[in-house]
């Protein structure tokens, strides 16, 4: 076990991971637990299943009939929920401080005793569908599931984590509930507790509610990796509406190899400062490179990027709105010219610098709040270990220049991308 | 921690009008001001429609010190925002900050608030950007839903009644004239308010507020009293039709009541377990889980300084569309009709209580409260009196305040979805 400055980090009998860090800034706490399950582990015939079985680890256990977790959280005056995401499920509450067992209660329960009741699927199915639906009124879901699917032709990533209609209208209870069965063991899992409390304290109650529960089977292997892209990849989605969006993706190396740092501190030069997370958020980006060629000129609205941080191979994503009265292709065209800009000419030493800085600001905006706190220390376990964001300014300050340069040079490739077009049919 | 209170909120009026609240917090090396002016859509007439969502937009692309991008080069350099935007009743500004550049911050919230240029091409690329985003709302289901809704619900010559952004008509109408008249007319100190959170001394947040702000004079827009927003006494239905979508929304609702209302905690207590109380309350419970209808189902009861809306949002297949009506409906007239029981009162209550300090984790939520507390002359102690305010609540008293601003017989009722088949 180690334990350093009130952070613990060690691994019951069981093979559940263990992440505790004690913090004093208010009378709250957060507790989460992280399944190392989400689309990447789907296939087609069961897209969409880990999301699916997120929802119905809400629909009840023998100990807490459905709804009734939910209820006591909110009588504590906590707030609780679950996300699916392509390399994990995680479950989080939080709670004053002085409630938080409750949350390790109803985390060490639904680990193993989620009843899947038939009826229950079967209404579940329909909000799964309705949720499909809802995302699908949005052009930008379209498209990027168009791009996202091109980009992967082999990969689950090419794969969105809501799932296709086809496999949401036919899976059936007893797959959902292998796959509970399958991924949703301690060895699998981890949990991470954030908050007001003695972190030994913590560490003897988690032990308590999951120190019993038994180990699964070895997890299934992913043998999936996505082959050489060989050439630019288009794909076109014409639908009802009056604004155009255009989106390009390049594939990105992990956050193994030494070129995520100078790719992120590229992609803080070309569209502003990350938000850090698999949500995105973060500050405004009118003074990156990016928004100058495409919305001050006024040939787009919008302009961001994403450099998100993932178990296998991922991709650099650049998106846009159209500006009313301009095309896709103009704004493709600038957007090209601005790439070709930072192949050819190193970056100024100044946007590394603003880079790091904006990278300390939301370091310090976000240890206001343990919530945010838990959630940065899961997903870097997810994809590296939980210490990957103490070192993150570090490892930023590091690069330089001219690494950024050879990173655009060698991943900004016109073969190595994929373009989407949303083409909307006025009516 | 202790609730945040008279003990360490520290209220200072300037005199050009201006009220300074500040509570230091120096728990991270952060500072928050969040803050208005009034002066809003209230002010501009229905043909002017989003005149003052322009505005307020458009101080942020120049002052008489900083062009456009030397704002946000130099905001974005330390990773600190600062925003303005305008409301219906007010103008809402804030900043997020290192401590270390808090001056910075101050120094340019004061100069796009007090010295914007209104520069000819960046109203003309604000313009196009406001123009772009109404067309992508022309094709949001949720967008259109609850515009229509705002139309049933108030009379057309309520300001409620029109869009805060305008119609691509008003918008497309308006000069820069206009704005540089909007910003003089109403932007002055008179009524501002500023709160200030995070690691900061009291005594040098006020001093740098009233270095920013202490010498500034200008004008505020003298108020008529809103025009009524009568209770529906019918059922006013819109159906809104765009192509190419899988889903419907819904808004169903009312009026609502004023947050100064007296029975507007009342109505909070109501509309929690009607529609947010564990996934969404009864209308979850309903709507959502019982039937699988809808990915979401809930309410919300506004509670701003006017009749804001109390009302109920689901997004459904089109198919669902009066199943989800008919139980929405059911679930209104059975909370109307029948009181709720303890138990559920009780749940309610310890959960509008006990999530306060979750509401108080960060410095954004308690400069939100401290705000409210101003705004709505609540007093320095309410979040202290809150828990006593909210547990007196009666099962009687929810009812009377869902018969007074409920009813499942008339309700203005918007739905956008795709066209019937």
């Amino acid at each position: 076990m180690n334990k350093i400055n009130g952070f613990i980090n060690t691994q019951l009998s069981n093979g559940l991971t263990v992440l505790i860090k004690e913090t004093h800034t208010a009378p709250v706490a957060s507790f989460w637990v992280w399944y190392r399950v989400g689309s990447r582990n789907e296939h087609t015939g069961i897209t969409g299943i880990s999301h699916w079985v997120e929802h119905m680890l809400f629909k009840g256990t023998q100990m807490f009939p459905k709804g009734a977790a939910e209820k006591a959280i909110a009588r504590e005056g906590g707030t609780f929920n679950g996300m699916t995401w392509y390399d994990f499920t995680t479950y989080f509450a939080t709670l004053p401080a002085a409630r938080i067992e409750l949350a390790l209660r109803i985390e060490a329960d639904r680990m193993a005793n989620a009843l899947f009741d038939p009826d229950e699927v079967t209404a579940e199915r329909t909000v799964i569908i309705s949720e499909r639906q809802g995302a699908e009124n949005d052009p930008e879901f379209l498209l990027t599931e168009e791009v996202m699917g091109a980009a992967f032709r082999v990969h689950p990533y090419g794969n969105d984590t809501v799932g296709h209609m086809c496999d949401l209208e036919t899976m059936t209870r007893d797959q959902l509930y292998m796959h509970y069965d399958t991924y949703y063991t301690p060895g699998n899992a981890f949990a991470i507790a954030v908050g007001d409390f003695e972190a030994d304290e913590m560490l003897r109650a988690i032990n308590q509610h999951f120190g019993s529960t038994s180990d699964g089977p070895d997890i299934p292997p992913i043998n999936a990796y996505e082959p050489p892209q060989r050439g630019e990849r288009r794909v076109v989605v014409e639908e009802q509406g009056h604004v155009a969006y255009l989106q390009m993706v390049f594939r990105a190396p992990t956050v193994h190899e030494p070129d995520f740092f100078a790719l992120t501190a590229l992609d803080a030069a070309l569209t502003g400062a990350s938000g850090l997370t698999f949500s995105g958020g973060g500050l405004t980006n009118k003074s990156s490179r990016l928004y100058k060629a495409l919305v001050e000129t006024e040939l787009a609205t919008i302009v961001s990027g994403t450099l998100i941080p993932t178990v296998d191979p991922f991709v650099y994503g650049l998106s846009a709105t159209v500006r009313a009265g301009h095309t896709l292709a103009e704004v493709e065209e600038a957007l090209e010219a601005e790439l070709a800009r930072v192949v050819a000419e190193p970056v100024a030493q100044e946007e590394l610098d603003k880079a790091i800085k904006q990278a300390k600001a939301q370091f310090a905006y976000s240890s206001e709040s343990v919530t945010g706190q838990a959630m940065w220390i899961g997903f870097s376990e997810i994809f590296a270990d939980y210490i990957w964001f103490e070192n993150y300014i570090a490892n930023l300050s590091a690069v330089t220049v001219e690494d950024v340069q050879r990173v655009a040079q060698k991943h900004l490739q016109r073969s190595n991308r994929t373009v989407g077009w949303y083409v909307p049919q006025g009516t | 921690m202790s609730i945040p209170g008279p003990q360490d909120i520290t209220r200072h009026e300037l005199p050009n009008g201006i009220t300074v609240l500040v509570r230091e917090n120096h728990s991270s090396p952060s500072v928050v001001i969040s803050g208005y002016l009034p002066v809003g859509a209230y002010d501009e007439r229905s043909e002017q429609a989003g005149l003052a969502f322009f505005t307020a937009s458009a101080l942020m692309r120049g002052t008489a010190h900083r062009t456009f991008e030397q704002i946000y080069e130099e905001m974005e350099s330390v990773g600190a925002s600062v925003g303005v935007s305008g409301g219906t009743h007010t103008t809402g500004f804030g900043t997020k900050s290192l401590v270390e550049d808090l001056p910075l911050a101050l120094d340019i919230l004061a100069d796009v608030l007090r010295h914007p240029t209104f520069p000819h091409d960046g109203v003309e690329k604000l313009r196009g950007e406001i123009l772009t985003d109404l067309e992508e709302r022309a094709h949001d289901t949720r967008r259109m839903a609850s515009l229509a809704f705002y139309e049933l619900a108030y009379p057309q010559e309520h300001p409620y009644s029109r869009s805060l952004l305008g119609y691509t008509e008003t918008v497309n109408g308006l000069r820069r004239d206009d704005l540089v008249r909007f910003y003089a007319g109403g932007y002055g100190p008179q009524g501002m308010v500023v709160v200030l959170v995070g690691a900061v001394r009291t005594a040098d947040a006020l001093a740098q507020v009233e270095a920013a702000f202490g010498d500034w004079e200008g004008h505020t827009y003298e108020r008529v009293p809103l025009p009524e927003a009568p209770r529906i006494t019918e059922v006013r239905e819109r159906t809104t039709s765009i192509s190419g979508k899988t889903q419907s929304d819904i808004v169903l609702g009312y009026p609502g009541p004023p947050r100064a209302a007296p029975d507007f905690l009342h109505a909070r207590v109501c509309n929690t377990i009607l529609g947010v109380f564990g996934l969404m309350g009864r209308l979850g419970d309903n709507v959502r889980d019982a039937q699988g209808l809808a990915y979401y189902s809930f309410s919300r009861v506004a509670g701003g300084p006017g009749p804001g809306p109390w009302h109920v949002v689901a997004g459904v297949n089109p198919v669902n569309v009066e199943p989800a009506i008919t139980g929405i409906r059911a679930e209104i007239r059975r909370i109307c009709e029948e009181p709720v029981s303890e138990e559920e009162l009780e749940d309610n209550k310890a959960f509008i209580t006990g999530s306060l300090p979750l509401r108080l984790e960060t410095n954004e939520g308690v400069a939100r409260a401290i705000l409210d507390m101003e705004r709505y002359s609540l007093g320095l102690d309410y979040l202290q009196r809150y828990a006593n305010l909210i547990g007196t609540i009666t099962a009687g008293q929810v009812q009377a305040v869902a018969q007074r601003w409920l009813d499942p017989d008339a309700y203005a009722l918007s739905i956008a979805g795709p066209p019937a088949p």
